[in-house]
């Protein structure tokens, strides 16, 4: 053990190694290392329309990764965004379907419902100081309750690509007749550089990290930590607004009222991968977006090899308790 | 020495019950470094408080550059140039050391932070102060001392005209104490005022030009550090009246065995090759300054923290005490001077508490035996003479000493035969402080030992046979009651190796 620290140590003084974090350098060997495994092991995982599907789990996920990367990063957590994500989505295309708004319409509305969530989880842990799992569980049971009542009960299917309406789909996946180019992925690329300088080089980055570091030291330093707690939630909230849209543009299916569950616990296990750590104050963006990719990867690959679909449920479990430990002995170390 | 640059007057500050700050009287002069003394407790950190707008005063006046000033908040007084540097550093981590220093005022380009320019105003920070810290390093990976360095850079960039160290030397290496200086008569050399805190009487000469010294709140006199001895400054820190009867001569027989013996302990940096013997029936009174070491070594001896070495004998036979658990079964008990911490589950009842540490006994098969539970916490609340309803009360609703009481019986259930009190009255009040002491005198006579940490002065001279005294986790002083005066124990205690 003393042995493998030794070599982290030295590892971790690498100029590169220090610029981009350790953890992120190994999540990136490990995406690199599961995809070729499971290319070489499977003939079929190595198609085009594998890897599209891959994709079409990742953009949602990534959205609400992203989001709540702030939170934890503050000491928090946000677990309203997977039943949020499914609310908002809802809502829109209730909109869009049965009261007749144009598409935009709707998906402004989902992403504003995000927003409004967002607002109103700050409220409750910066303002009112309740514990951040205790309000954002209580949001998770009410999205959850108000998806199903806006819609009657009923599941509701955005306008599928074939239809008039549903140009907005390829915001996500265009067809151009000869092939399906997955622009979601440039539009999660573009969200992972934009919110990493937002983190790194910009004051409300700036003190979401100071808050989630010490956040007393913060606030004897002058800086209003309410408000850029509250922010915290308020990202959070509005990429769930765009998770909502990303579901529907890649879902060929209906959405349906009480689905979503769980899913916050896929975005917040790829954050802890990629190196958020729960006791707030350390992360990256970049860190996520590969989590997000690991968990992807063990998704949609393991059953191309032979393993059942549970076990990726199993296999990433362990996967998180490795990333958690590493997060611990880091804490140690300090 | 310069002008005077601060003067605080007859600065008055009550909290309910207390008497923090009675007319204290304090002047800084531009280019001096004046310390600011007094025992645990005499009111130091509560000056400073009220001086940086922590907290308001009742009355007084505060004259700063010429103008009478009341601070709001530590943001006010720091951007008027009074700066504290904390004994416990307000850092964040997880950010670098620029990030750190210029926190809530970054260095923009446009709408984005401009890192490399905080970095070289960082730097240039270092270069004057002659130190060497990568501003890009992360707070989190520099020892206590260069994070210290950072917070007076801090307070430099601050522009600060006064700055005031709240016990800086207390964490630091020798070394590091030696760089410390250096800055600080640097800092002088530039005409600010420093306010200097700390219990080491022998930095005190070396560093300060004038000395303040408090006791109980009030203001004692200032002297001139060079024309003062040590005797001085301690005669005017402990110079009160006693009260209550000390302690004349011990109560132990001569020949009592000796029940513990701790030899060569050693515990991290705060417990340094301590030994000690208690015999039965006596009352081992622990005294010392705050951060002496003195919880630590109980704490040690507990098995509540590892020990680096050292051997323990009860009853003349070596024991290892690996956890509490160890130490129990050697009649062993342990009262935190953390009562709501560490001592009891306030919100259980009180025979609840008082089977706590000897459950095993209270069985009936898996289940615990009520009755009989009832029955040894009613025992005890008789003994004690603890006010409760009933043994069913919870905890929470009991005073503070009956609280303690409940604490006593814990240990007394397990029949533990050495109970270490860990500062036994704190936050009791002066009836129930008298029951406790009366307690302990009944425990010791009916052939218990007693270790007491005790941070009051007028309690350890109360209470103790013999006295051992603590400096930055050695022991300094081994005193009998009959010796026993609060200068060769202040003494002892401001000694450093």
């Amino acid at each position: 053990m003393a042995k493998n620290e030794k070599k982290g140590n030295a590892f971790s003084n690498n100029p590169l190694v220090k610029a981009v974090g350790s953890q992120q350098i190994v999540v990136l060997l490990a995406v690199v290392v599961l995809f070729l495994v499971f290319s070489i092991a499977s003939k079929s995982f190595r198609q085009y329309t594998t890897i599209l599907s891959l994709l079409d789990t990742v953009y949602y996920i990534a959205f609400m990764a992203i989001g709540v990367t702030f939170c934890l990063i503050t000491g928090g957590v946000d677990l309203s965004i997977g039943t949020g994500m499914i609310c908002y989505s809802l809502i829109g295309a209730y909109l869009v379907v049965h009261v007749g708004v144009p598409v935009w319409v709707g998906i402004l509305v989902s992403i504003l419902c995000g927003v409004i969530m967002g607002f109103f989880n700050g409220f409750l842990v910066a303002v009112l100081n309740l514990p951040p799992f205790i309000a954002t569980l209580c949001s998770m049971m009410i999205t959850r309750g108000m998806g199903s009542i806006f819609t009657g009960g009923l599941s509701v299917a955005w306008p599928s690509s074939g239809s008039a309406q549903g140009a907005y789909r390829n915001m996500f996946k265009l067809n151009t007749g000869s092939i399906i180019l997955p622009i979601g992925f440039i539009l999660v690329l573009v969200a992972t550089i934009v919110m990493s300088t937002v983190l790194n080089k910009t004051r409300p980055g700036r003190y979401i990290i100071a808050i989630g570091s010490n956040k007393e030291a913060l606030r004897l330093s002058g800086v209003n930590v309410v408000k850029w707690q509250w922010l915290a939630y308020v990202i959070s909230g509005l990429f769930t607004g765009f998770a909502s849209i990303a579901y529907a543009g890649v879902l060929a299916s209906s959405v349906a009222p009480g689905a979503g569950a769980g899913l916050e616990m896929d975005a917040i296990c790829a954050a802890i991968i990629g190196g958020t750590s729960m006791n707030g104050g350390s992360g990256t963006i970049i860190g996520t977006l590969l989590g997000v990719f690991v968990m992807a990867l063990l998704k949609i690959g393991l059953p191309f090899v032979g393993f059942q679909a549970n076990m990726q449920q199993i296999i990433t479990g362990l996967v998180l308790i490795l990333a958690v430990f590493i997060d611990v002995l880091k804490n140690k170390a300090r | 020495m310069g002008e005077v640059i601060l003067t605080m007057k007859e600065i008055d500050k009550s909290f309910p019950g207390v008497h923090a700050l009675d007319h204290v009287n304090l002047e800084i002069r531009k280019g001096e470094v004046h310390a600011l003394m007094g025992e645990n407790g005499a009111g130091k950190s509560t000056l400073m408080k009220v001086l940086t707008g922590i907290y308001s005063k009742d009355s007084g006046t505060i004259t700063y550059e010429g103008k009478e000033v009341e601070f709001s908040n530590p943001r006010d007084a720091q951007d008027a140039g009074i700066v504290i540097v904390h004994q416990e550093l307000n850092m964040m981590n997880h950010l670098t050391v620029a990030q750190n220093i210029f926190i809530g005022r970054e260095m923009m380009s446009g709408k984005l932070i401009n890192d490399a320019k905080m970095n070289k105003e960082a730097k240039k920070l270092f270069d004057k102060l002659n130190i060497d810290i990568d501003p890009t390093e992360k707070m989190g990976n520099l020892t206590v001392g260069k994070q210290q360095m950072c917070e007076i850079a801090k307070a430099i960039s601050h522009e600060a005209k006064v700055i005031i160290f709240d016990e800086p030397s207390a964490a630091l290496t020798e070394s590091e104490i030696e760089e410390l200086f250096k800055i600080i008569r640097d800092l002088r050399d530039q005409g600010l005022g420093i306010v200097y805190i700390s219990h080491r009487m022998d930095e005190i000469k070396v560093i300060t030009d004038r000395v303040t010294v408090m006791r109980d709140g009030g203001y004692v006199g200032t002297l001139i550090t060079k024309d003062s001895t040590k005797d001085d400054i301690i005669k005017m820190m402990v110079g009160r009246v006693i009260y209550e009867d000390p302690k004349t001569e011990s109560t132990v027989p001569k020949d009592a065995p000796v029940v513990l013996k701790v030899e060569h302990l050693n515990a991290g940096k705060m417990v340094r090759d301590v030994s000690f013997e208690l015999h039965k029936g006596e009352i081992l009174g622990f005294s010392g300054l705050m951060g002496a070491g003195r919880t630590e070594t109980a704490r040690a001896l507990f098995g509540a923290d590892p020990k680096d070495g050292g051997d323990i004998y009860v009853n003349g036979k070596k024991v290892d005490i690996k956890n509490p658990m160890d130490a129990v079964k050697c009649g062993i008990g342990y009262l935190s001077e953390d009562r709501k911490r560490f001592g009891i589950v306030v919100q259980k009842s009180v025979a609840e508490n008082s089977t706590m540490a000897a459950l095993d006994d209270y069985m009936s098969g898996i289940f615990i035996n009520k009755k009989k539970e009832n029955e040894v916490a009613q025992k005890y609340v008789q003994q004690l003479k603890t006010k409760t309803p009933n043994v069913d009360q919870l905890v929470v609703n009991l005073s503070g000493g009956n609280q303690q009481k409940v604490v006593i019986a814990k240990w007394l259930v397990r029949n533990c035969d050495i109970l270490i009190f860990d500062e036994p009255t704190r936050g009791i009040d002066v009836g129930a402080k008298s029951e406790i002491y009366h307690l302990m005198n009944e425990l010791v006579a009916e052939g218990k030992s007693i270790i007491m940490i005790s941070s009051e002065m007028t309690e350890v001279l109360r209470m103790s046979d013999r006295i051992v005294v603590m400096c930055e986790g050695r022991k300094t002083g081994e005193i009998d009651i009959a010796e026993a005066t609060q200068e060769n124990i202040m003494h002892a205690a401001t000694l450093r190796d």
